[in-house]
Parts: C-alpha cells; sequence; structure tokens
C-alpha cells in the first residue's frame, strides 16, 4: 500500500536558505520542521506542500550547530523553531520571535537533546 | 503617537477551555500585535515511544486529544503500516472512514456549541451539545468509548460493526441531519451572530496560504485544503466537495464548519454503503525500520505524525504536528487590528486544542 510518495532532499546548512526560497517562490507552503535525534547528530526536516505533494528538504548537525531560521520567508516558522531549540537544545539565528526557551516548560532542560541536563531537586524549570 | 499598553490574556480565561496565553499590544481599545505563549500543559508524550512498543503507542497517540482521539490513533497507525507495507483490510478501512467522521460531527458540535458559549448565545450552547451527545452515544455503542474509542489497532481495527447496526446507525442520521439543519439555520441566518461574527478576525487567503493555516481556518478563508482529497484510508472510494468560504473572518470560519457537519454526514451514508463484508484486521509481525510523515484530516486541519523506526520494537522518533499548533502564526495576524473585545471570539474561532499541541 502507498499513501503517497514523499520526496526527502539532503542539503547542507549553508544552502538551506537558497532551498527554502525556492520552494517559496514555487508557492509552497511550509507544512511543518521537525528535529530528530539520531545517533550522534540531528536530522532537521522542513516539509513543503502544493496541490498535496509533499516534500522534505533534510540538514543533518552536530550539537551546538548554529542554524538561520527561515522565519524571514516562512513568517509562521517561528513556532517550530521556538520548539526545536525548547526540545533539543539546537539554536536557531534570525527567529522573528523569540522565546528564548521559554515555549515549552519542561523538568529537564532540551529534553530530547543528545546530552539533557539534569534536573536539579526543589529547582523549578 | 498613542501609548502602547500591553494587556495579557490567558492563560486562564473563560473563554478558553485550555491554557493559552497571549501578550496583546494595545493602542486604546485596538490590538496592534499580539505574542503567543504556550508550554503550560505540555505532557512529554513523544518522549514515550522510547519506553512503550510501538504496537502500545497507539494508545499513547490515541491520548494526544480527548476529541479526536481516533484520528490521532488512525494516523499513527497509517504510518506504521506504511512503513511495513502492511495491507489493511478494506472493511477496516471504511470502518476508519466512519469512525473519523463521527469524530469530525463530536468536534465541529462541540466546537460549535462552545462559539455560541463565547458570544453570549447559551441556548445555542445547549442544542449543540444535546446533539453531540446523540454522536457520542453512537461512539460508545460502537467503540465502548465515548472519549477515547481505542478501536484502532496497526493492521486495522479491534472492533467490528454488524451490519444491523450500521443500518440502524443510517436511520439515525436521518433524524440527527434533521435535528444539525435547524441548528445550523440559526449559526448561518441569525442577524445577531452574523452581527457578531462579520468582519471580525480577518485573515485573507494569501495570509492563509503562506502563514500554514490548516483546516476551517484556511478553508474560512478560501484555501482549498483537505487531506481527505488525497485519498487516504477509503476516503478515495467515497464522493464530497470541500467546503470554503472566501470572507475569511469569524463567520466564515463558522459556516465552515457548520457545512462540514452534513459532508461528514454524507461520507458516514456513502461508507455503510459501500463497506465490503470481510476481515477487519491482519496479523503484523516485525518492527518498523524506516520513517514516513503520515498525514490525515482531523476536525481542525492536516495532522502529521512523523514516524521513524529502526527496525527495533522501539521508535526511535514520533513526532505529532497537530493543526492547533500551525493555526497559532495565523491568529496572531488576525487578531493584529481587531478590537479588544473581540479577542475571545477570535481565539476561539481557530478552534484551539492546546493539550493536542503541546502532546
Amino acid at each position: 500500500m502507498t499513501l503517497e510518495i514523499q520526496e526527502t532532499v539532503p542539503v547542507e546548512v549553508g544552502n538551506l536558505i537558497g532551498k527554502v526560497e525556492e520552494f517559496r517562490d514555487g508557492g509552497y507552503r511550509l507544512v511543518q520542521i521537525n528535529c530528530s535525534k539520531v545517533g550522534d547528530v540531528y536530522e532537521i526536516n522542513y516539509s513543503f506542500d502544493k496541490d498535496y505533494v509533499f516534500k522534505n528538504l533534510r540538514i543533518t548537525v552536530i550539537a551546538d550547530t548554529e542554524i538561520p531560521s527561515i522565519s524571514g520567508m516562512y513568517w509562521g516558522a517561528f513556532i517550530y523553531e521556538n520548539e526545536m531549540h525548547d526540545l533539543f537544545g539546537i539554536r536557531v539565528k534570525g527567529m522573528n520571535i523569540d522565546f528564548k526557551g521559554h515555549l515549552f516548560t519542561t523538568a529537564v532542560k532540551f529534553p530530547f537533546s543528545i546530552a539533557p541536563s539534569t534536573p536539579v531537586k526543589g529547582e523549578k524549570p | 503617537m498613542t501609548k502602547q499598553i500591553i494587556v495579557p490574556f490567558g492563560p486562564q480565561h473563560p473563554v478558553l477551555p485550555e491554557p493559552i496565553h497571549l501578550d496583546l499590544v494595545l493602542e486604546d481599545e485596538r490590538v496592534v500585535d499580539a505574542i503567543p505563549s504556550i508550554g503550560y500543559i505540555h505532557r512529554g508524550f513523544e518522549k514515550l515511544v522510547e519506553k512503550r512498543e510501538y504496537t502500545e503507542y497507539v494508545y499513547i497517540a490515541e491520548r494526544t486529544c480527548g476529541i479526536c482521539s481516533f484520528i490521532h490513533g488512525a494516523t499513527y497507525c497509517q504510518g506504521i503500516e506504511q512503513i511495513m507495507n502492511i495491507d489493511v483490510p478494506e472493511r477496516a478501512q471504511f470502518l476508519r472512514v466512519i469512525w473519523s467522521e463521527y469524530s469530525r460531527l463530536h468536534s465541529h458540535l462541540l466546537w460549535l456549541g462552545l462559539f455560541a458559549d463565547s458570544f453570549g448565545f447559551e441556548n445555542l450552547f445547549m442544542n449543540a451539545w444535546r446533539i453531540r451527545e446523540r454522536i457520542l452515544d453512537v461512539m460508545e455503542q460502537t467503540t465502548g468509548g465515548r472519549v477515547i474509542q481505542g478501536s484502532c489497532k496497526i493492521g486495522g481495527v479491534r472492533k467490528d460493526i454488524s451490519n444491523e447496526k450500521l443500518d440502524e446507525m443510517r436511520r439515525d442520521l436521518n433524524s440527527i441531519e434533521n435535528e444539525i439543519k435547524n441548528l445550523t439555520t440559526v449559526f448561518l441566518q441569525d442577524d445577531s451572530i452574523k452581527h457578531r461574527l462579520r468582519n471580525v478576525g480577518k485573515l485573507s487567503k494569501e495570509d492563509a496560504y503562506h502563514l500554514g493555516a490548516a483546516g476551517p481556518t484556511a478553508r474560512g478563508s478560501g484555501v482549498a485544503i483537505d487531506l481527505r482529497k488525497t485519498g487516504y484510508g477509503a476516503y478515495g472510494k467515497l464522493n464530497f466537495q470541500l467546503v470554503t468560504d472566501s470572507c475569511g473572518d469569524c463567520y466564515g470560519r463558522c459556516a465552515v464548519r457548520a457545512k462540514e457537519l452534513f459532508t461528514s454526514i454524507d461520507l458516514i451514508r456513502q461508507s455503510i454503503q459501500k463497506i465490503p463484508d470481510g476481515s477487519i484486521d491482519v496479523k503484523v509481525t516485525g518492527a518498523p525500520n524506516g520513517e514516513f510523515f503520515a498525514r490525515a484530516e482531523q476536525p481542525r486541519g492536516e495532522l502529521v505524525h512523523y514516524i521513524k523506526g529502526n527496525g527495533t520494537k522501539f521508535l526511535i522518533r514520533s513526532r505529532i504536528r497537530t493543526p492547533t499548533l500551525t493555526n497559532i502564526p495565523p491568529l496572531v495576524r488576525m487578531l493584529q487590528g481587531c478590537e479588544l473585545a473581540d479577542v475571545p471570539v477570535i481565539v476561539l474561532s481557530i478552534d484551539p486544542c492546546i493539550s493536542c499541541t503541546e502532546r
């Protein structure tokens, strides 16, 4: 059974903005951005859709890599980028709305990161 | 220059069933900007994939939301079935559509009631929820659960609906449809409701598309996107027209949901007519090795379950992108330029489900 064909294109961090611009200029909408921890690296997927054709851009980064924000092209991207920061500790440069780590309240700082912090007893998260 | 002040809205507010906070930047009574904050009820659902086997995670996925729980479970199952190349029996596919559309009826009626309550129309609120009880009764009779159904599983469904019960459901739909006609006539034609909702919380078609609006929030601005049109499950075998409205205001979003009730009833009728006999599940062995973005149309819009497995019983990643999350940026745009007194109605017009959003 096949629900839909989903294309995933790996890109370098330095080429991300240019590739996202191509999607924006092509009339695609941003569906979502998500981050996954895979071994020692993070995979970040940027998903787009146009007329039910679903495409992904994927960057693979190590911890402490700073990635550029795409909120200049897709204004609503700030919600996903803040989420990536708060759950994985990914640093995103140039977000149009930066919650500075306060979008999600978690007991453990960066709970999905490769090395999550240990909660201190009695300390307010 | 008019002095700007910031008025906090939420996280506790009579119109909000769940907590979201907005810093409203005001010039006199006019909102010039809104800065959203969530994070009050983050539950860490996605982290549980590390501790629950992929077959058990269906129950977790269902509990993401207390309104469209069945669709969460079904979408997660679709993703796993795609990765593992499992052919779900046709009867199970139709049963999933039937329960999904009952979930949509339940969700839209719940929202219409809450929306009426937000502008003080208590009688309409009670009538919407009275009809909703009939929908929940059917869910309970066919699955055993009013809110959490637990009837979906990887490879099919756990429970069948007898053909006699399907006939009874089809007959009941006639009287439910009549009651909904009376209800939606008030929503769509009452002058006081039109006066309250017209030109409030405007969102242009271009903004709705580029800001990533989903579901009735997008369709209420004329953006014709509905994932059911991709034909997942048994939707490819059913005919239906998208409901859109070009107004882009609170009335438009209300009208879309009101009219979609009839689409759901029609889809259930078609499913009951076309559902074949046969098995309702297949045996599943092994573990998922691969990734997929499973997409489905929830009552609030496009739902994405990203699933990534490595061939073990524990997934590497489950990521749930709910429609409310993607409807927050459009909400911010709707609020810019509105009157302070309109904020509660506008916030409710996207049908926010914050528990879903924070996961």
